[in-house]
Formats: structure tokens, sequence, C-alpha cells
């Protein structure tokens, strides 16, 4: 087996609802996306708020039915899996630690609750694992017994990647793992996710808005735009020489820390992209600050590239 | 002449328990963007928010100086405050949704403002909403002015928060994290107009972020707060290239900055996290943190001078 996730063609989408008067509309939140992520690596996905990051996340943990095409992990097709059986191969970690964990159990039973609900794990195990797993994380026995509301941001996320792993899965999909802490939090809590895909050989699809955390943690980056991959390439090759003009302006949002350069100017201008409504030819042309004629009628082709490919007509 | 806002020695209690500002010092000069920089809870929006008089009820104030064109804000009464407030000190919040009134148009909020502090007429207060909507880089204003907050993306609301800001041609304007809820390309546009309003119309300006990329691109003067202290002062480029404090050096290496990152090279990062400080707390409130604590930090702590315009809080040497 040579895929740890394995997409192919996958779409979906949602019916809203129009009012009392108005027509049911269709957002195409993912639309017909394939890739393949290898085993002990790590796919970033990046892209603005609405792009359908977190859908293509919900897909892959079989949260969510596809409306077409087929999802594997580890080679067998998620949504034919017993539940148990997924839980066991594959994993989430989300965004927001306050909303993510039970406010009312205690950190070691909402450590242990994955265990429990494979059914046949002795309580004498069950221990022993959430000991290891809280040790792992770097929580001490005496966070253990707290509740979540005693703790602070970074600890919770400690709780939230120590619940994943319990299972020892093989998957990890990270939804914006860190984009609710602190900057001394984040370091510390993505040194701990990229030692912890080390030390257990673990596969992570990593979902962020933020490119220079993706560029710290993903061996291969995807920039999702409306609903598809616009871009794919290696990390390194992704942000030296990006190609796609939506990269390129995602690059140049990016504030590093370096006085006297000021803000620079994206060009996108400030109709926003609406997934009930993807413009027609390349969906990216109403922002996009290079666009011809032609962008507003033809469809890009992907345009394979070495480890990935871009879909853009002026490329 | 004295200083747009002088703030000296601030402090705000809640209920006596929680020390949120300690001691903390900032000075802003006419036509400067001074940055607030630190983590969650350091104090930097109880500050502005101290400054503003807008305070949760139960909160105490108290500061040595706290003065806005050398005019005493701490003896001004609530209807001396409501008349700057808005008027010559505007502020602009994070979320432009829950501070934007749902219920009524984008228009009837802006005229509002100018309407209430300076003699005017509704035809020309609705003029001059329509000229900065122009003027914050939003088309049509004509029909934004006509639309509710729910109409409009997040981009937009920001910047009809920042035109309903300068209705009244403030002075100075406190902007706390204005972009932290909007999407990367987003906030880039809005930090560049804001940039810009500050140079073209010399405004003093309070930008409150805990993003130091945001700091370095926009800050003319940074203060560094944490655990309601400012720990250290400098003009941008200085605090950069010579940060004094462990706590700025630490944040300084804990952000990755793309190009410059190895992966799976750890990044840098700050064991623990920020401690809850309450009244009578002596001594460096960093230290539990700090990789060059000893026990004199438990001790009040010296304020150094790094240079003239540079000052931070640590017993180290400069």
């Amino acid at each position: 087996m040579n895929t740890a996730i394995e997409v192919k063609a996958v779409r979906r989408t949602f019916r809203v609802k129009g009012g009392l008067f108005g027509a049911d509309r269709h957002v195409v939140a993912v639309d017909d996306i394939s890739f393949a992520v290898p085993p002990g690596g790590v796919l970033g996905v990046v892209g603005e708020s609405g792009c359908g990051k977190s859908t293509l996340a919900r897909l892959i943990l079989g949260l969510l039915p596809p409306t077409a095409g087929d999802i594997a992990v580890e080679g067998q097709r998620v949504i034919d899996m017993d539940r148990r059986a997924r839980a066991r191969l594959i994993q989430p970690v989300f965004q927001d630690p306050f909303a993510s964990l039970n406010p009312l159990a205690r950190v070691r039973d909402i450590v242990a609750m994955p265990l429990k609900a494979q059914g046949n794990i002795a309580g004498s195990e069950i221990a022993k694992r959430v000991d290891e797993m809280l040790a792992r994380v770097g929580l001490s026995a005496e966070m253990g017994r707290r509740l979540p509301t005693e703790l602070s941001g970074g600890q919770r996320q400690r709780v939230a990647i120590a619940r994943a792993l319990v299972l020892r899965p093989r998957i990890v999909v990270c939804d914006e793992p860190t984009s609710a802490l602190d900057v001394s939090v984040q370091a510390q809590i993505l040194n701990l996710l990229a030692e912890l895909r080390r030390d257990l050989g673990l596969t992570y699809l990593f979902i962020s808005h933020n490119l220079a955390v993706v560029e710290h943690v993903a061996s291969e980056v995807a920039v999702m735009y409306l609903g598809r991959f616009v871009e794919r390439a290696p990390t390194e090759t992704l942000f030296r020489r990006p190609e796609h003009p939506y990269t390129k302006a995602l690059l140049a949002s990016v504030l590093t820390p370096e006085p006297g350069l000021g803000v620079p100017d994206v060009g996108l201008g400030d109709t926003l992209p609406d997934p009930a409504n993807i413009p027609p030819g390349c969906r990216f042309h109403p922002r996009c600050p290079i666009a011809e004629p032609r962008c507003s009628i033809e469809t890009p082709p992907l345009k394979p590239r070495p480890a990935g490919g871009v879909e853009c007509l002026l490329v | 002449m004295s200083a747009l806002l002088e703030v000296d020695q601030l402090e705000v209690n809640f209920g006596g328990r929680v020390s949120a500002v300690r001691g903390a010092s900032v000075t802003v000069e006419r036509g400067e963007t001074h940055c607030l920089v630190g983590e969650s809870g350091c104090g930097k929006s109880v500050t502005a928010l101290a400054v503003m008089n807008l305070l949760a009820r139960g909160a105490r104030r108290s500061a040595k100086r706290l003065a806005f064109e050398g005019q005493d804000l701490t003896g001004l009464s609530d209807s001396g405050m409501a008349h700057l407030r808005g008027n010559a000190m505007a502020m602009i919040f994070q979320e432009p949704m829950t501070s934007l009134n749902p219920a009524y148009t984008v228009g009837s909020q802006m005229t509002e403002v100018l309407r209430r502090h300076k003699k005017t007429t509704q035809r020309a207060a609705t003029d001059r909403a329509a000229d900065l909507l122009a003027r914050v880089g939003i088309t049509a204003p004509g029909l934004r002015l006509g639309q509710f907050p729910h109409q409009l993306s997040g981009g937009l609301r920001q910047r009809v928060m920042i035109a309903m800001a300068l209705m009244c041609d403030p002075k100075l304007l406190i902007a706390d994290e204005p972009t932290t809820a909007l999407d990367v390309t987003v906030q880039a546009q809005i930090l560049r107009l804001l940039a810009g309003l500050q140079r073209d119309l010399g405004l003093g300006m309070l930008l409150i972020t805990h993003d130091l990329g945001i700091v370095a691109r926009v800050a003319h003067r940074v203060s560094v707060m944490y655990a309601g202290e400012v720990v250290e002062s400098a003009p941008t480029a200085e605090l950069f290239a010579n940060p004094k404090h462990p706590y700025t050096r630490g944040l300084l290496r804990c952000v990755p900055v793309p190009g410059k990152i190895k992966r799976d090279e750890p990044l840098g990062s700050i064991p623990g996290t920020v401690p809850r400080i309450g009244p009578g707390f002596e001594g460096c409130a960093f230290r539990d943190r700090c990789d060059f604590a000893d026990v004199t930090c438990a001790h009040a702590i010296p304020r150094h001078a790094a240079s003239v315009a540079h000052d931070f809080l640590c017993r180290l040497p400069a």
C-alpha cells in the first residue's frame, strides 16, 4: 500500500434554503478534487475562509459523505468503514480547544473516551494508555484530574492531541490546530505535532490559513480556492516558485516580522469569493490582477508539474 | 507641546483580585503609530479601554497621568469624556459585526456620529459619510450607505468601521486587533489602508495586536506588554534589531518566517503560560518562564535604558 489518504474526484455540495420566496441555492464546497498523500507525508492545505478546506477535512474523516467521488484511507473506503475501525485509523484535531472538549469531563476521562468507545479494552489497559499518552504530550498526571476550564489554551490543545492519538491512529487531520493560540504557545504545539509525527510515523492533513505555519510543517502544499486545488506542489517549490496568481497573492500577504518593508499591495480587490455563486471560466478571475478576457470564459485545465500541478490559463 | 496621548503608570484592577494593568506607561505622539503588542491576557486591550474610559463596571482605573493633548482625562466628567470619544479620539474594534448595530443602515450609523458631535445637516453628514466610504476604498458608497451590516463582507465592515471612526476628524485613533478576524489577503488590504490614512491625515494611532509581523510593518514605535506591564519599549527598527527583554527575544524566536524556517527543525518557543497576577505581586512576572531568572528576579525590577528612546524592565544589564 503506497497511499495513506487517497481522494478521487470528490465533490460535495450543500443546499442552502433560499428563504420565503427565494429559490434554494447550491453551495459547492469541494469541487472535483483528487489527490493522494503518501504514508508519513504532511499535506498542508491553505486557503481563505469559505474555500472548502474544513469541508474537505470532514469528508476525509468520514464525518460527511461526499456527493460524488471516493475517499480511501490506508486503502479502505472511509464511508464503508465501521465507526470504531475508522477511529483506530484516522483522528481529528480541531481549531478551538475551548469548544472541542467536554467542559464537565475530567481530562483523563476525555482522553480515555476513544478507548472506552472501542468497547473491548480492559480498564487497566485504558488507564495505562491514558497515562502514557498524557506524559507523551507533556501533561502531568495532576493535569489529568482537572477540568478543561482549569487549563490554558495550549494545555487544552495538548489534551485534544492526546485524545486523537490514544488509539494510535495512522492519520491525523489537523484543522487549524494553532489558530486560537498565542504565538509562544503555537510554537510549542507545532513542535509537539512534528515530534509525534516523527516518532509515531503519522500522516497529517494539515489545514491552516497561516502560510508560515504550513511551510514549517508540510512536505507538500495545496492551495485551495472556491472548492478546488488551484496549485499543488512540494513545500519548497511552492514557496520558492509559486505559479498561480492566487498563490502569489497569498504569499505576498504574509507579513514577516521585518521592519521597514511596509504593507504589501496584494492587488486582489474587494469582491470576495462566494461558494454559492462560482464564477464561470477561471473561478479566480474576478480577483485576479493579471486576468485576461478569456479567463472569464475558458476553464483552466490542470497543468501537471513535478509532484503537483497548477490550474491557470496564463502560466 | 505635550504629546497627543500620555499614559503614565496606569493601573487597572478588576474587583480588587485581578491586576490587569500594572503601571503601564505609553506615549503616542502626533502622527505616530504606536503598537502595543503582547499575548492574550497581557492587558493591551484593557489599556485601550481604560484610555477611552470604556472599562466594564467593577474595574478600577488609576494613573499618575492620563492626558489627551495635555488635557487630564482622569478628572473628566462622563459627559466630557463622551464629547471626546468618537470625536477627537476614535476607536475601532476587532470584530466589526459586533461593533456595528445590525438594526441600522451603514449610513444612519455613520451620520449619527457626526450629528452627535458637530453642528451639521443630515445632508452634509451623508455627503461626508459617502466621501469617507470612497476614501477607505469602498466602491459604490451610495449603495453601501443604504445597506445593513449583515449585507457586507468582513473586510467591507471593517472599512465601514474605519470610515465611521474618521467621521469627526479624530486626532487619535485606537485600533484594537483591527484585522485579527479577517483573512490574510484582506488583512493586508486593511492594514495598507490604515497605514495610508494614518500618514495622509497625520493621525496618532495606538494599534493593538498580537502579531509581530503587523508591528514590524506598520509601527513607528513598539511597546511590548506582559502580564499588565510594558516590559520593553523602543522604536520599531531598534526593537527588532536589538531586543533586550528575554520575553521580547522569546516572542521573536517563536514567529515562523517564510523562507527562513527549516522543516522539522523545532521553532523557538517559550515554556509555560502567562501567569494570573493579583494585587501585591512583586518582582518580574516573566521569571517562571525565563531562562535567565535567579532569586533577585523576585524583587522589584529596575527599568533600564538601552538607548535614549529604548527602555526595558529586567534586572539584566543593557
